[in-house]
């Protein structure tokens, strides 16, 4: 029988050459009795329209709710309870897709090419909690975004960074950015989506690397206030542009302030802004020099970063698969490897001249060499506005929110001793009318 | 209240928050007309052209779900239901049963059920099936091809970017109008 079979499988091998490719039909399907019912193959159906409509409209809701209840109502329960409701619906039910954060690529990709077709859905998810910080601050931050509730609520033992720790490494978030954008516009790799470290915690599968990166950043998260949203989200990145602008913030009573720094003890992720009083700024001359040499260094830094990114063209290109598979099939041709990999096989296979390959190669990395110039130009523009940012003096005598950094999750609110005298006369306005008593000794 | 206090005037840096806002509201108007225009209330899912699917098992190992959101689906009119089938039977079978050691399928997900002699229907018990695409060699080699990878979409997640489009080397992942989410086979096409 064994003896048989073989035949069978030699004699087939031996014709298979003289019939042309795959899907050729080499035994007709037999002609059954009447009585036999055959099969059909299932095809369960994708999810509905209406769903991702849904997910949109519990967005708007949720971060209406979010801007009340931190803007409006200041309570930090109130944000705590939405924050575990959206871990659980844009998180585990929604099994983390699609993401505002990621949802910067396909915007991305679909500003650069026109030939993709970016969903509605992403573009909304996109657009909404940008305009909503645009009024509101970073209310998105708070408790709507999944990835921002789970580490707010794995926060236990807050350790403060250092601020030198902290302006180093606020930078990343916007070389994240600059080269996810850079990846997704060249329609290389969605780099933000692959280097996620909770999705794969909400699908309760994946790679081993993919959650070993989400426990590393749970374990972390532990004693560093978010982690991720602090020094890696490219859209807080983003968030944190716009928020500066915010109509309305995070505020706690500002004329209030008795300078107790309660609130900046509390604060798990440094963004309270400690008050510079004027008599503590530095002599007017330095300060002038430092700004005169800091704006020169601005051009020069972003010049130098173009040219550092131009450098980083051709090993950056490789990340896209028509240059990936270009040169391979130039290295297999000029006989540098022996080992054909599965995709020059499938090229080869396709019957395609090498020369398109090459010519589609070469169109390739020319948008790669614009891009990887104006990524590090970006990225050299991104460390000269730090630096000066941090070397200018913030006029302010009071603690309060930075509006950039904070993520309006409300901790401060409950700390601050103007704040729980404030609520408490509210509550109690009823029963005995207080007029506020302003404690501003100038006035 | 009784004693209100005045309204200040806007400061310096009241007006230009206020400026940036607008410049800001400008930018994001612009970014969704643009966008909008290059955007369509379809959904697109993921899905193999099993025309141009090179079997390099990828699919099992590559995707975020474990196991895969790709099986292997058999479309019955194109199937010859043949006794000897290529993609059920490892080449060199010790002999011609259904034991598990002449099998092709790593995890035995083939249902082999005998209909009139010499014919035998063959069944993917999907909860079983890895999309390792052995089988699908074995079809596509030297049988009609009727066994093939698709995206199962009670499965699958949707990702932005699919895991396995990336790592796919014959360029087989594609997106598909989520209304009309896969791309069968049919006795009609010309390879």
């Amino acid at each position: 029988m064994r003896q048989v079979t073989r035949v069978c499988l030699h004699l087939t091998l031996l014709i298979l050459p003289f019939v042309t490719a795959f899907g050729v039909e080499r035994f007709p399907p037999p002609e059954f009795d009447p009585g036999y019912k055959m099969p059909v193959t299932t095809m369960p159906a994708a999810r509905a329209l209406w769903q991702s409509y849904l997910d949109v409209a519990v967005l708007v809701a949720a971060l209406s709710l979010a801007s009340y209840l931190v803007l409006k109502k200041r309570s930090r329960d109130g944000v705590l309870a939405l924050s575990v409701f959206s871990l659980f619906y844009f998180g585990f039910y929604q099994q983390g897709c699609v993401c505002s954060i990621g949802s910067v690529q396909d915007v991305a990709l679909a500003l650069f090419n026109s030939s993709y077709v970016v969903p509605l859905t992403t573009v909304a998810f996109f657009l909404l909690p940008l305009v909503f910080t645009l009024f509101f601050g970073r209310t998105f931050c708070s408790s709507v975004c999944p990835m921002g509730a789970m580490q707010d609520l794995v926060l236990l033992k807050p350790v403060k960074v250092q601020p030198w720790l902290e302006h180093a490494l606020g930078v990343l978030p916007f070389v994240y950015l600059g080269a996810g954008i850079l990846f997704a516009a060249t329609g290389s790799a969605f780099i933000i989506c692959e280097y996620d470290p909770f999705v794969a915690l909400y699908r309760r599968t994946g790679s081993f690397g993919m959650l070993a990166l989400g426990a590393a950043f749970l374990v972390v998260g532990i004693f560093i206030g978010r982690p991720y949203c602090r020094f890696l989200c490219p859209y807080g990145a983003l968030l944190s542009l716009v928020s500066r602008y915010a109509k309305w913030n995070v505020t706690l009573s500002p004329t209030d302030c008795i300078h107790c720094q309660i609130c900046d003890t509390a604060c798990p992720y440094g963004a309270i802004a400690d008050p510079m009083l004027k008599d503590a700024h530095p002599d007017p001359r330095k300060l002038a020099l430092r700004r005169i040499t800091l704006l020169a260094l601005l051009p020069l830094l972003v010049v130098l970063g173009g040219w550092l990114g131009g450098r980083l063209s051709v090993p950056f290109s490789r990340m896209h698969a028509t240059v990936g598979l270009a040169e391979q099939v130039a290295a297999e041709d000029a006989g540098k490897v022996k080992e054909p990999t599965d995709a020059s096989k499938a090229f080869r296979q396709t019957g395609q001249p090498v020369e398109e390959l090459y010519a589609e190669a070469l169109r390739v990395r020319g948008r790669f060499v614009v891009g990887t110039v104006l990524f590090g130009a970006f990225v050299g523009l991104v460390f000269g506005v730090t630096l000066i940012s941090i070397s200018e003096p913030h006029e302010r005598n009071v603690y309060d929110p930075d509006p950039a950094d904070c993520v309006s999750c409300g901790r401060c609110y409950v700390y601050c001793p103007k704040e729980i005298v404030r609520v408490k006369r509210i509550q109690s306005r009823n029963v005995i009318p207080l007029t506020p008593v302003r404690n501003n000794p100038k006035s | 209240m009784s004693n209100p206090i005045p309204k200040p005037e806007p400061s310096r840096r009241q007006f230009f928050n206020g400026t940036m806002r607008g410049a800001f509201l400008f930018l994001l108007g612009a970014a969704t007309t643009l966008l909008f225009r290059r955007s369509q209330p379809k959904r697109l899912v993921w899905q193999i052209d099993p025309y141009k699917c090179v079997c390099c098992t990828r699919c099992a190992t590559e995707c975020v779900m474990l196991p895969s959101a790709v099986k292997c689906v058999q479309v019955y009119p194109m199937c010859g239901y043949c006794k000897l089938c290529t993609g059920y039977f490892d080449p060199e079978p010790i002999s011609l049963d259904t034991g598990a050691e002449n099998q092709l399928c790593p995890t035995g997900a083939i249902k082999r059920r005998a209909l009139e002699d010499p014919y035998y229907e063959y069944n993917i018990a999907e909860e079983l099936c890895i999309g390792c695409a052995k089988c699908v060699k074995g079809c596509v080699l030297f049988g009609n091809g009727s066994f093939f990878l698709q995206v199962r979409h009670d499965r699958c997640v949707n990702c932005d970017e699919c895991a396995i489009a990336i790592a796919c080397p014959g360029q087989a992942f594609q997106r598909v109008p989520a209304d009309k989410p896969y791309l069968f086979k049919n006795r009609e096409h010309q390879a």
